[in-house]
């Protein structure tokens, strides 16, 4: 499959949005192409398969290069693995649905979806590059619209918010860059990821470049303690914001600090994998802690996002194939999960005008459809077997059982704890929002979910039950692509 | 051999009528849910009796010991070459004992509830939430590998969670159900601990392989996990201790029971399946399911196996004694008789003679589904009749509810362990086990076995006897109708019958059949106490006296404090709220906001200072611009000629 | 009677120099500033004649830069006066003090 079309379509899509006519257009412009951009995923998901199963076992698929700056050795290289099939395929269905829950967005819809289609853009661009450089340039892309979602179409503190969070953003990719120039220069004038994946990169090098890169990336995956954009960008954003953020932007950052940082200097990795571990196990548990004081909807997801990204986290750190599998799992369980749950927060919001959970009660019987996906959601974030959630955190648990010692196995306990602070912090909040009686006698005229509510939310759960059920079609696609980042670092 | 598709069957019709009335169960299946269910869960029974009986009687028994196969292994997921979950059917004769009481309890509730839920609205949602119990329920106990068993161990956590909080605009039904999930939960950290631990130990997550690699001694897995030690206990008794904290923690046991009571707040017919008969069992079956290794690799864990069953026993047998709530009371009895199978657990020893505990244990736990599921059936038929749970709105009973009176007395009796009835027999042999191994818990057995007459017939001398039923004004429906009597009568044949059963010839710990041995003077004991409860039950509360009122007030601060529950909750309720809540969570809130968002926003003003003060140098003076410029060139020119050259 | 040397032409071009900066920096008036200015231009001019004449007297390439100078000193005094002229219409007054809105 041509990768190009993954950049081609929603580009086309967005320019298409900026030319229509009236609301109506862009919308259905728009769902037309996410639609589009989830076939695509699915057809490069397939021709992948297709093509791994004739025995094809290089580490990238359909590459492309372009050359584009010759003097600095940049060029457009567009490659796939099993990783960014499935970060891809996590970006169309959380665009798609993303897409859907902005139907009634009334102010200046145009602007809206054009920002919207950037950053899945953005997103597609990320996953499918190989020349750092380029990488780099997507990573930036996503970033802006992110800003004017929030200063323009938020809530609340916005202009704080987008502020904090594009400043903080900022701040990581600056780092981030650093990070890159080290190694295109420490690696024969290259930014070519398979290029410098060749060289070997002396040790005191890996050991200044590989926390530049990592906190880089940490900062856009909310690693402990660069963590608090998340809860004030999540809840000021828009809906559709707020899960492009979660879904697909935390995971820009955890892609970063596997593919580059960890892949690429895989000494700095062993290095400092104690200092990752420890960061994310204290941010596993004392992000579920601080969840549990938290009043407000939105401020609830994000700070169980912060816990559990801190689990993709930690199976980075753990350094064992089956952690960083699971690690890769957690990203799109959580990806699809998060997304869901902040469209469930917007349905509600929409309704009810608030996402304080002490002046909600029986949403149940009102919006049952609401609730129930409330409940999935909720299920999933604990950790139920079915669902996504219970298969990543396995898999990193698991994972990080192999390291033999008792760091290890004390972090490993730290952050398995958490599954029971995530009981409490979720069945409290769905305890108190869509059990009990109703309090509020102006809810009973509320209405359930529209259509496109309907089908957004569908389409999340469809994803969660597929990875949460069969799970080893995910696994399977993601093992090989973690292996040979385990070789690299076992210095095979 | 077993047929794998039969098998696979027996879980996957209730699954199916869980996902039809999931999906479709408000617009298409409105009236015809229950029905529907009702009959995929009867083609599952008879599946399930058609396997036990070609198990038990056809395939099963090779060379006089009973066979274990997995005629279905599907890998679910893979962590590397060696190591992963896998979903199977493991056949052994538990596995096949399991299917029948399941099913079949589950057969009964769901006949049940066609009439006591009648005209709920959430009909079809509750038909389906049993459905997925009774899919997780039989999965679980299908279960060939460790990790399956967690899962479906969860899956039954979460529908025992769903159906508790069924009456969801009910708070105390609310609070009560999430009460059970996150106390179950805390219990299956230690479980998935325990998991990660044997799993590490010796390679595996399938119970066949791991029950092999760890019980021979001399091989390389069991001396690592003997070996290896933390805190000076060994990997593998640290292993099968956090396991069985798992299974205390669903099977209610002390101190981890406090959730068991409060889900009483569930419709009765889902106490009677989930809470009484099959899941809070499901700690007893996990022990069991890992027996091998308890047994030969860490006696020391079956010892505190043996401690918290029996110290449950007593302790939940002295508090059923003092409550009002009926099913309350029947919680506790629960919880005390899955004490029993406990600590029968407990004193057993692996293979032949020695295994008589664990033959036991399993058979109370087949009777207990018999009469358990009984009483809180007869339970509901007489909430259902008065609309209360409370002892005082009751009494006088026996006219108005005749049938829901003789199948309730057979299971007071049965629980009683009045010979013939079935608990007679089970019980016996859990106190000759006790008896051999273990003589401190022995008499802890019989003081409990005493105590359970003693309750279980003030309960039914104060609802069926004690005063004339005076009705409360409400238009009264009869005993409920042929679908609510038709489970009691055949529970209650069950409960009469299944002691006759020469259980001992099928289920044992090493597959070989053991001879159920009767000692008629052993037995005099038992059956003196229980019934000298069964007659000071009589005389405190067959009519209405002041008696009861009058031992209460001598026992004034013991009879309270276990009125009280021992304030177990209370303790838990200190423990989450002050300790959790403040002294973790608000920290941990607090610290996020104002020391790390702090720090960002510190970044943040001091950036903003700063500026402010540099800011002042551009002060639209176009003459100050002018000397900052000369200054910086006679800087620059010093230095290019006396420091740069 | 002494011929003047390369001394005293930069010795009056430094003069110039300073008495422009001293001017630009003192003189609050917009126009005397741009005199100042002026001044300082032309001292820069004296300069480049005198090393020329005297360090490469054959060639031509100090003069150029004093023509270009000139010239660009007119251009800049066009500009500068018209600046002035607006402020004046904008502020009635075309006295620097007065004139410090470019500021943060």
């Amino acid at each position: 499959m041509n990768l190009l079309l993954l950049l081609i379509v929603p580009l086309l899509t967005a320019l298409a949005v900026l030319l229509s006519a009236n609301g109506r257009q862009v919308k259905w412009l728009s769902f037309i192409g996410s639609l589009a951009q989830l076939a695509l995923a699915f057809i490069l998901l397939y021709t992948f398969e297709e093509e791994r199963a004739t025995g094809n076992t290089a580490q990238m698929l359909f590459e492309q290069r372009y050359p584009l700056f010759q003097s600095l050795n940049i060029s457009l290289h567009f490659g796939v693995d099993g990783i960014s099939v499935v970060m891809i395929l996590l970006t169309a269905f959380v665009s798609i649905a993303g897409v859907l829950v902005s139907w009634n967005i009334e102010k200046m819809t145009k602007e809206f979806y054009f920002l919207l289609l950037l950053l899945g853009l953005g997103a597609y661009g990320f996953f499918i590059s190989l020349d750092l450089f380029i990488l780099f340039f997507f990573l930036e892309i996503s970033v802006i619209p992110k800003y004017l979602l929030i200063g323009i179409w938020g809530t609340g503190r916005k202009e704080y918010s987008a502020n904090k969070l594009a400043l903080m953003l900022m701040g990581g990719s600056a780092l981030i860059l650093v990070g890159i120039l080290g190694l295109y220069f420490v690696a024969g004038h290259s930014f070519d990821l398979t290029e410098i994946a060749k060289t070997t990169i002396p040790g005191n090098i890996q050991m200044i470049v590989f926390p530049l890169l990592f906190v880089g990336f940490g900062v856009f995956t909310a690693l402990f303690p660069l963590h608090t954009w998340v809860p004030d960008g999540h809840s000021s954003a828009p809906t559709a914001g707020s899960m492009f953020l979660a879904g697909i932007s935390m995971k820009l950052g955890g892609y970063g600090c596997l593919r580059v940082a960890t892949y690429l200097l895989p000494e700095g990795a062993k290095e400092y994998a104690n200092i990752i571990i420890a960061l994310s196990a204290i941010a596993i548990l004392y992000g579920a802690f601080a969840t549990m004081m938290q009043k407000d909807l939105k401020y609830i997801n994000a700070y169980s996002s912060v816990s559990h990204v801190g689990f993709s986290l930690l199976g980075i750190g753990m350094l064992t194939q089956t952690a960083i599998t699971g690690a890769l799992i957690q990203m799109v369980s959580h990806g699809l999960m998060t997304a869901l749950f902040f469209a469930v927060i917007g349905m509600i919001y929409d309704r009810t005008h608030t996402r304080m959970v002490a002046e909600m009660g029986g949403l149940m019987k009102v919006m049952p459809f609401i609730a129930t996906i409330f409940f999935i959601v909720g299920l999933c974030s604990l950790g139920l077997p079915g669902l996504s959630g219970f298969v990543a955190e396995m898999t990193v648990l698991v994972g990080s059982w192999q390291n033999n010692d008792v760091f290890h196995r004390v972090a490993t306990i730290a952050a398995a704890m958490s599954i029971v602070v995530t009981a409490v912090y979720i069945l409290r909040a769905i305890a108190r929002t869509a059990m009990g009686p109703i309090k509020n006698a102006a809810f009973l005229q509320l209405k359930d979910a529209a259509w496109n509510e309907k089908l957004a939310a569908i389409i999340l759960v469809a994803g969660i039950l597929s990875i949460g059920i069969a799970p080893n079609w995910l696994n399977e696609l993601l093992r090989p692509a973690a292996e040979i980042i385990m070789n690299r670092i076992a210095g095979k | 051999m077993p047929n794998a598709t039969i098998i696979a069957l027996i879980p996957l019709l209730p699954l199916a009528g869980f996902v039809l009335l999931g999906l479709f169960g408000r617009k298409v299946f409105r009236n015809s849910s229950g029905i529907l269910a009702t009959v995929l869960l009867l083609a599952s029974t008879v599946l399930a009796l058609y396997t036990a009986y070609e198990y038990f009687f056809v395939y099963g028994k090779v060379d006089s010991i009973y066979q274990k196969f997995i005629p279905l292994q599907l890998t679910w997921l893979e962590f590397y070459k060696g190591l992963s979950i896998d979903m199977g059917i493991y056949i052994d004769p538990i596995s096949v004992m399991m299917l029948v009481v399941v099913t079949f309890v589950s057969l009964m509730v769901h006949i049940y509830s066609l009439g006591y839920m009648k005209g709920e609205e959430r009909f079809p949602v509750y038909y389906s939430f049993l459905g997925l119990f009774t899919f997780s329920m039989l999965g679980l106990v299908l279960a060939s590998n460790i990790f399956q068993i967690y899962i479906f161990w969860e899956l039954v956590g979460v529908s025992s969670f769903l159906l508790i909080g069924y009456y969801y605009d009910k708070p105390s039904a609310v609070a009560a159900c999430k009460k059970a999930f996150i106390v179950t939960r805390f219990a299956d950290l230690g479980f998935l601990i325990g998991i990660l631990i044997l799993s590490f130990c010796s390679g595996t997550l399938d119970f066949q392989t791991l029950i092999q690699r760890l019980t021979v001694p001399g091989s390389s897995e069991f001396n690592t996990a003997v070996s290896y030690s933390f805190m000076g206990v060994s990997a593998i008794t640290w292993g099968a201790a956090l396991v069985f904290v798992g299974g205390a923690g669903k099977s209610a046991m002390f101190p981890l029971h406090i959730w068991l009571p409060d889900a009483m707040e569930g419709p009765t017919p889902v106490s009677a399946l989930i809470h009484a008969a099959t899941m809070v069992v499901a700690g007893v079956f996990l022990v069991t399911r890992l027996f091998p290794v308890f047994a030969i690799t860490t006696p020391n864990t079956l010892v505190i196996v043996g401690w918290v069953g029996a110290v449950s026993a007593i302790f939940a047998a002295i508090i059923a004694c003092t409550q009002t709530d009926i099913k309350r009371v029947l919680a506790y009895s629960t919880m005390s008789q899955i004490g029993y199978m406990m600590f029968a657990l407990g004193v057993s020893k692996y293979g032949g003679e020695a295994g008589l505990g664990f033959t036991a244990s399993l058979f109370h736990l087949f009777t207990h589904a018999m009469f358990k599921a009984l009483l809180f059936l007869a339970a509901g038929a007489v909430i259902h009749y008065v609309h209360s749970n409370e002892m005082k709105d009751m009494g006088g009973l026996r006219k108005q509810l005749p049938i829901t009176h003789i199948t309730f007395l057979i299971a007071c009796l049965a629980i009683a362990g009045v010979p013939p009835f079935a608990g007679f027999f089970s019980k016996e042999e859990i106190l000759l086990a006790a008896y051999q191994n273990n003589i401190a818990i022995y008499y802890i057995a019989l003081i409990t076995s005493g105590l359970t007459a003693f309750y279980m017939f003030r309960l039914y001398f104060n609802i069926f006897w004690s005063k004339p039923y005076e009705s409360h004004g409400e238009s009264h429906h009869g005993e409920g109708g042929f679908v609510m009597m038709l489970p009691l009568v055949l529970l209650a044949i069950g409960a009469a019958a299944a002691g006759f059963i020469p259980f001992g010839e099928y289920v044992s710990s090493d597959g070989t059949p053991l001879k159920s041995n009767f000692h008629l003077q052993f037995s005099i004991a038992p059956v003196v106490l229980g019934l000298t409860g069964i007659f000071t039950a009589m005389w405190l509360y067959r009519s209405q006296n002041d008696r009861p009122a009058k031992i209460a007030a001598s026992l004034n601060g013991f009879y309270k404090a276990a009125y009280h529950k021992f304030y177990i909750d209370e303790v838990y309720v200190f423990i989450t709220k002050k300790i959790l809540f403040n002294l973790i969570g608000k920290p941990a809130a607090w610290f996020d906001r104002n020391v790390v968002d702090g720090a960002v926003n510190l970044t943040g003003a001091t950036t903003q200072a700063i500026s402010v003060g540099i800011k002042k140098i551009q002060s639209g003076k176009v003459q100050q611009y002018a000397i900052y410029f000369l200054a910086g060139v006679i800087v620059l020119a010093a230095l290019f000629i006396y420091v740069w050259k | 009677m002494m011929e003047p040397g390369l001394y005293h032409i930069l010795f009056i071009s430094a003069a110039l120099f300073f008495i422009g900066v001293y001017g630009f920096l003192t003189r609050r008036n917009l126009i005397t500033m741009l005199m100042s200015i002026e001044l300082i231009l032309n001292s820069v001019n004296l300069n480049f004649i005198a090393f020329n004449k005297y360090l490469w007297p054959g060639k031509m390439d100090g003069l150029f830069f004093v023509v270009f100078i000139i010239a660009i000193a007119a251009a800049e005094a066009a500009v500068a006066i018209a600046i002035i002229i607006n402020l004046y219409r904008s502020h009635h007054s075309i006295d620097v003090v007065n004139d410090e809105d470019l500021k943060y």
